[in-house]
C-alpha cells in the first residue's frame, strides 16, 4: 500500500524516506515514508507503540535512524542533535510541557537565547517586545511578563507554541496537543494551527482523536507496528478506512468472546461522591468479569480507583465489598479487604526503581513473609518465581534492579506484585501505557484470563481499542459522572464517544 | 581517564571509600610511627564510638529519605540531662528518664517530618536550635557535673570495659550489628528502603509511610540517648553545648559510608566504615601535628571527592551537561 493520492507538484517542506530504527529486540520503525508540504496539516495516526513517537524523535534529531533519508526543502540532511533539527526549522511541541514554571512567559519563550545588552545583561525591553509580538500573533490573552506557573495548561501550551515560533519554523509537530485542553481551548489551538498553515508552515499533527483529525488535517498517514500503512487524502476517506489501516482489521476488535462465567457481586459502589473529582458514582463488579472505565483524562476514573484504594477520602456514598459495607481510609485497609490497584504511572507510583525485582514484587506483603522476625528470602523468591513464570517476565535474575527492565516487563512486575496478594478486586489503571505492541496484547490476554479465573477486574483506560477489547461491560465517564454503562454486545464506538464527551448528559444525570 | 572510568570505573568507584581508607591507613602508618599501634587504634575506636552510634541512627533516617541535623544539640540535651539527674535521682532513674525525654524530641522530629510532611532539612535544622535553647533553659547556662565520679556504676559505659574491650566499642559494635540485621533482613528495613527510594510507590504499596518515617526519627533519638550515656559517663560531667558540631561529623560519616542523601540506598555497615575512616583521618592528622582545623579541611575535601567519584560512576563520566 503506497501513496493513494498523487504527490502535489511543489517541493515538500520535509520528506522522510524508508526510515528504519531498531532498538534491542524491537524494530520500532521499518521503512517508514512520510512527508509534509508547506501549508499542509498532515496527521500521523497509529496505536500506541505503532512508532509515531519514535518517528518524531528521529525527525527532531533525538534519535539517529539506522536507515533511510531525511530531506528538507530538497536537500538531504542528517540531524545529529535536537539543536540541529531546530536550526533546520523543525520544532516539536511535546505532550509533556517543558517549561520553567517560575519564570515569565517571555523568558521561557527565549530560554537559552535571551537578547543581550553590553556586559551580558539581559535586554528586558527587547525580550518583552518580541515575546509580546509573538503572543499577540497567537492571540493570547496574557503578555510576556506573566509567570508561567500562574497560566492555565492551555496557555502554557501557547507559550510552548510561541517558543516554536521564535525560530523560523518550517515544520511544527504537535504531539497529542489536546490531551489536557478544554473544548474552548481546543478551538483557539485549532485557529492557531490554521494560522500557521496559512503562513506556509508544514504541520504534523499526532492524535488519537478521529474527530480532530478529520476537522484539521489535509492528509493522514497511518503507522502500524512500526510499518508504513499508507497515506490517505482526508477529504476522500472516512473513519472506517483509517481505523482499518490503523488496527489491521475492521472495527471487529477480536475480543475474547467466551461468555464470562459470572460469580457474585464482589464490589458495589453507591452514590459515591468526592468533589470535585467525581459525584454520585454507582456501579458494581462481579467475580469473573472485566469492567472497563472509559473517559477523557480528568473525567474522574483514576480518582475513583484512588478512593477505592483508600488514597482519597469520599464525602458520601457507600462501598460494599463481598456484600459487606466498608470504609476504606488507607491502602492498608484496601489491601486487607482484597482490593489491589495497579496504578497508572508505574515509575512514580508502581515501583521503587532501584530495588530488586523480587523486593518490588513482595513489597505489599513483606511483613507477612517472615520466619520469626526475619523476612524469609525463600518465600520471597518462591513468589517471584511463580509470577515470573506465570506472567513471562523477562529478567536475568530476581536481583536485577527493576529500573533496568523494559516498560512491558516493569508493568508485569507491578501486576505480579498485586496478583500475588490474591485480591478479590483487581483495579488496573492504564494497563498498557507506554508499552510495546507485543507486551500490550499479552497484558490484554492476561486480563481476560484473570477474569476467567474468577477475579473481579476493573480496567481504566484512555484507549478505546483497549477498553473494547478487554471489557465485558464498559462504564463511560464525563466530568466526574458516569454517563452510561454498556454491555460488550451493545457498545458502539459512536455511542461511546458521545457518552464520554457529555453529549446528552442531561438526559442521564 | 574518561574512558577508563566508563569501562572499569563504576566497580572501582563503588569501592572508592574502601580504597581511600586503605590508602590513608598506609600513608599515616608511614608518616607516623605511633599511628599503627594497638593503643592508638583502640583509642581511635573508643573515641569514634559516640559519633558512630549516632551515625547508625542517622543512616536509617537518611535511607528513609530524610535528614537529621538535630542530633548535635540533642546530644547536648541528653548528656546534660543524664548527668544532672545522676546525682539528683540516681543513675538507675536518670538513664530511663533521659531516654524518655530524648525519644520525645525524636517524636517531635518524626511528627513534623513524617506526619506533617515538612521538609526534614528545615525541621531538623530548626530543632537543632530549639533543642540547644531547651538545654540552656534547663541548665540555666551552667555546666553540670557528677560529684562522686569513682563510686558510681554509671562509669561503666564510658570508662569501663567488657571482656577487656572498652564498653563504648562493644556497644557501638553490637548496635551496628543489630541495625544491620534490621535493615537487611527484617520487614521494617525493607520498608525504610522503599519509603526512601520512592515514597509515592510505597504508599501505593500499602506501606504506612508516615509511621515508617516517624520510627526512623525515634531510632535516631534512641541512638543519641545511647551516645549521651557513653559521653556523660566518660566525662562525668557535661558542658551545655557539648554536642555542638557533632551533627556535621555524623553526617560526614554517613556520606563517607556511601549512603545516598536522596534516600533509598545505603548501608549501616558502610557507615561504620565511614565513621572509622573519619576517625582515622582526624587521628592521623593529630599525630602528624596538624591543628584541628586541618582535620576539617581534609575531611570535607575527602568527602567532596568521594561524592564526585560516586556521581561520576553513576553517570559513567566525570563531567556531565545533564544530571
Amino acid at each position: 500500500m503506497t501513496d493513494m493520492i498523487e504527490r502535489p507538484a511543489r517541493e515538500p517542506a520535509l520528506r522522510l524516506e524508508g526510515i528504519v530504527k531498531t532498538f534491542p529486540g524491537v524494530r520500532a520503525l521499518d521503512g517508514v515514508d512520510f512527508e509534509v508540504m508547506p501549508g499542509e496539516v498532515h496527521a500521523l495516526l497509529g496505536e500506541n507503540g505503532a512508532g509515531k513517537s519514535t518517528l518524531m524523535k528521529v525527525l527532531a534529531g533525538m534519535y539517529q535512524p539506522d536507515g533511510g533519508t531525511i530531506v528538507i526543502a530538497g536537500r538531504e540532511v542528517r540531524m545529529a542533535t535536537p539543536l540541529e533539527a531546530k536550526r533546520q526549522g523543525i520544532v516539536l511541541i511535546h505532550q509533556e510541557l517543558s517549561l520553567v514554571p517560575e519564570m515569565s512567559a517571555a523568558e521561557n519563550i527565549y530560554l537559552g537565547e535571551l537578547p543581550r545588552k553590553s556586559f551580558g545583561r539581559v535586554d528586558w525591553k527587547t525580550l518583552y517586545a518580541r515575546s509580546d509580538a509573538i503572543l499577540e500573533r497567537l492571540r493570547c490573552s496574557f503578555r510576556g511578563d506573566a509567570t508561567v506557573a500562574h497560566l492555565s495548561i492551555a496557555n502554557q501550551q501557547m507559550v510552548e507554541i510561541a517558543r516554536a515560533l521564535t525560530v523560523d519554523a518550517r515544520v511544527v509537530v504537535f504531539d497529542e496537543p489536546t490531551a489536557s485542553l478544554t473544548d474552548a481551548e481546543k478551538v483557539v489551538l485549532f485557529d492557531i494551527i490554521n494560522d500557521l498553515k496559512a503562513q506556509g508552515v508544514g504541520i504534523v499533527y499526532i492524535s488519537h482523536r478521529m474527530d480532530e483529525i478529520f476537522t484539521l488535517s489535509d492528509r493522514i498517514t497511518v503507522l502500524r507496528d512500526g510499518q508504513y500503512r499508507g497515506t490517505l487524502d482526508t477529504a476522500a476517506t472516512n473513519e472506517d478506512e483509517v481505523t482499518r489501516l490503523m488496527i489491521g482489521r475492521s472495527l471487529d476488535l477480536s475480543r475474547d468472546t467466551t461468555p464470562a462465567r459470572l460469580g457474585d457481586t464482589v464490589l458495589e459502589v453507591r452514590d459515591l461522591t468526592c468533589a470535585p473529582h467525581f459525584e454520585d458514582v454507582a456501579f458494581s463488579v462481579r467475580a469473573g468479569e472485566v469492567v472497563g472505565f472509559y473517559g477523557l483524562v480528568g473525567a474522574g476514573r483514576t480518582a475513583i480507583a484512588e478512593a477505592l484504594f483508600g488514597l482519597r477520602s469520599c464525602e458520601s456514598g457507600m462501598i460494599r465489598v463481598a456484600g459487606k459495607e466498608v470504609t476504606i481510609d488507607s491502602p492498608e485497609q484496601a489491601i486487607a479487604l482484597g482490593i489491589s490497584l495497579v496504578p497508572e504511572n508505574r515509575k512514580e507510583q508502581g515501583l521503587v526503581l532501584q530495588m530488586s525485582c523480587r523486593d518490588n514484587m513482595t513489597l505489599p506483603q513483606v511483613q507477612d513473609l517472615t520466619a520469626g522476625p526475619f523476612v524469609s528470602s525463600g518465600a520471597e523468591i518462591a513468589i517471584f518465581d511463580q509470577y515470573r513464570d506465570r506472567l513471562a517476565i523477562k529478567t536475568p535474575s530476581w536481583r536485577q534492579p527493576v529500573g533496568v527492565l523494559s516498560g512491558g516487563n516493569q508493568q508485569k512486575i507491578v501486576i505480579g506484585k498485586w496478583l500475588s496478594m490474591q485480591p478479590r478486586v483487581l483495579i488496573v489503571d492504564e494497563p498498557t501505557r507506554g508499552i510495546d505492541v507485543g507486551s500490550k496484547s499479552e497484558i490484554h490476554g492476561l486480563l481476560r484470563e484473570l477474569a476467567a479465573q474468577g477475579y473481579a477486574v476493573i480496567v481504566i483506560s484512555s484507549e478505546m481499542p483497549e477498553v473494547l477489547r478487554v471489557s465485558d461491560r464498559i462504564v463511560a465517564m464525563y466530568h466526574g459522572r458516569i454517563t452510561r454503562e454498556f454491555s460488550a454486545d451493545e457498545v458502539t464506538e459512536d455511542a461511546l464517544v458521545q457518552a464520554i464527551s457529555g453529549i446528552g448528559v442531561e438526559l442521564v444525570s | 581517564m574518561l574512558d577508563r572510568l566508563k569501562a572499569g570505573g563504576p566497580a572501582i568507584a563503588r569501592q572508592g571509600i574502601l580504597v581511600a581508607f586503605i590508602v590513608f591507613m598506609i600513608a599515616f602508618t608511614i608518616m607516623s610511627d605511633r599511628f599503627m599501634t594497638a593503643d592508638n587504634l583502640m583509642s581511635v575506636f573508643r573515641q569514634s564510638a559516640i559519633i558512630g552510634v549516632m551515625a547508625l541512627g542517622v543512616t536509617i533516617v537518611v535511607i528513609g529519605g530524610n535528614l537529621d541535623l538535630s542530633v548535635g544539640s540533642m546530644l547536648s540535651f541528653a548528656t546534660v540531662l543524664v548527668v544532672d539527674l545522676h546525682d539528683k535521682i540516681g543513675p538507675e532513674l536518670a538513664i530511663p528518664v533521659m531516654f524518655l525525654a530524648t525519644l520525645c524530641l525524636g517524636a517531635v522530629n518524626g511528627f513534623l517530618v513524617g506526619i506533617l510532611r515538612l521538609n526534614s532539612l528545615i525541621v531538623t535544622l530548626g530543632m537543632l536550635s530549639v533543642i540547644q535553647g531547651l538545654v540552656l533553659i534547663y541548665s540555666g547556662g551552667q555546666n553540670v557535673d557528677i560529684v562522686d565520679q569513682q563510686g558510681t556504676w554509671f562509669a561503666l559505659f564510658g570508662r569501663g570495659a567488657i571482656f577487656g574491650i572498652a564498653t563504648p566499642i562493644v556497644m557501638f559494635g553490637l548496635m551496628a550489628l543489630v541495625f544491620h540485621v534490621i535493615m537487611t533482613t527484617m520487614p521494617f528495613g525493607r520498608r525504610v528502603y522503599a519509603v526512601g527510594g520512592n515514597p509515592t510507590a510505597s504508599v501505593f504499596s500499602g506501606i504506612p509511610r508516615s509511621r515508617v518515617v516517624f520510627t526512623t526519627y525515634l531510632i535516631s533519638a534512641l541512638c543519641v540517648g545511647v551516645a549521651a550515656v557513653m559521653l556523660g559517663s566518660r566525662v562525668m560531667g557535661s558542658q551545655n553545648n557539648v554536642g555542638q558540631g557533632y551533627e556535621l561529623q555524623v553526617l560526614a560519616a554517613v556520606i563517607l559510608g556511601g549512603t545516598s542523601l536522596l534516600g533509598g540506598a545505603g548501608s549501616v555497615l558502610r557507615t561504620v566504615l565511614g565513621v572509622l575512616m573519619l576517625a582515622f583521618i582526624q587521628n592521623g592528622l593529630i599525630l602528624m601535628g596538624q591543628p584541628y582545623y586541618t582535620q576539617w579541611l581534609v575531611t570535607w575535601a575527602v568527602i567532596i571527592v568521594a561524592v564526585w567519584l560516586d556521581v561520576a560512576a553513576k553517570r559513567g563520566r566525570l563531567l556531565s551537561p545533564i544530571a
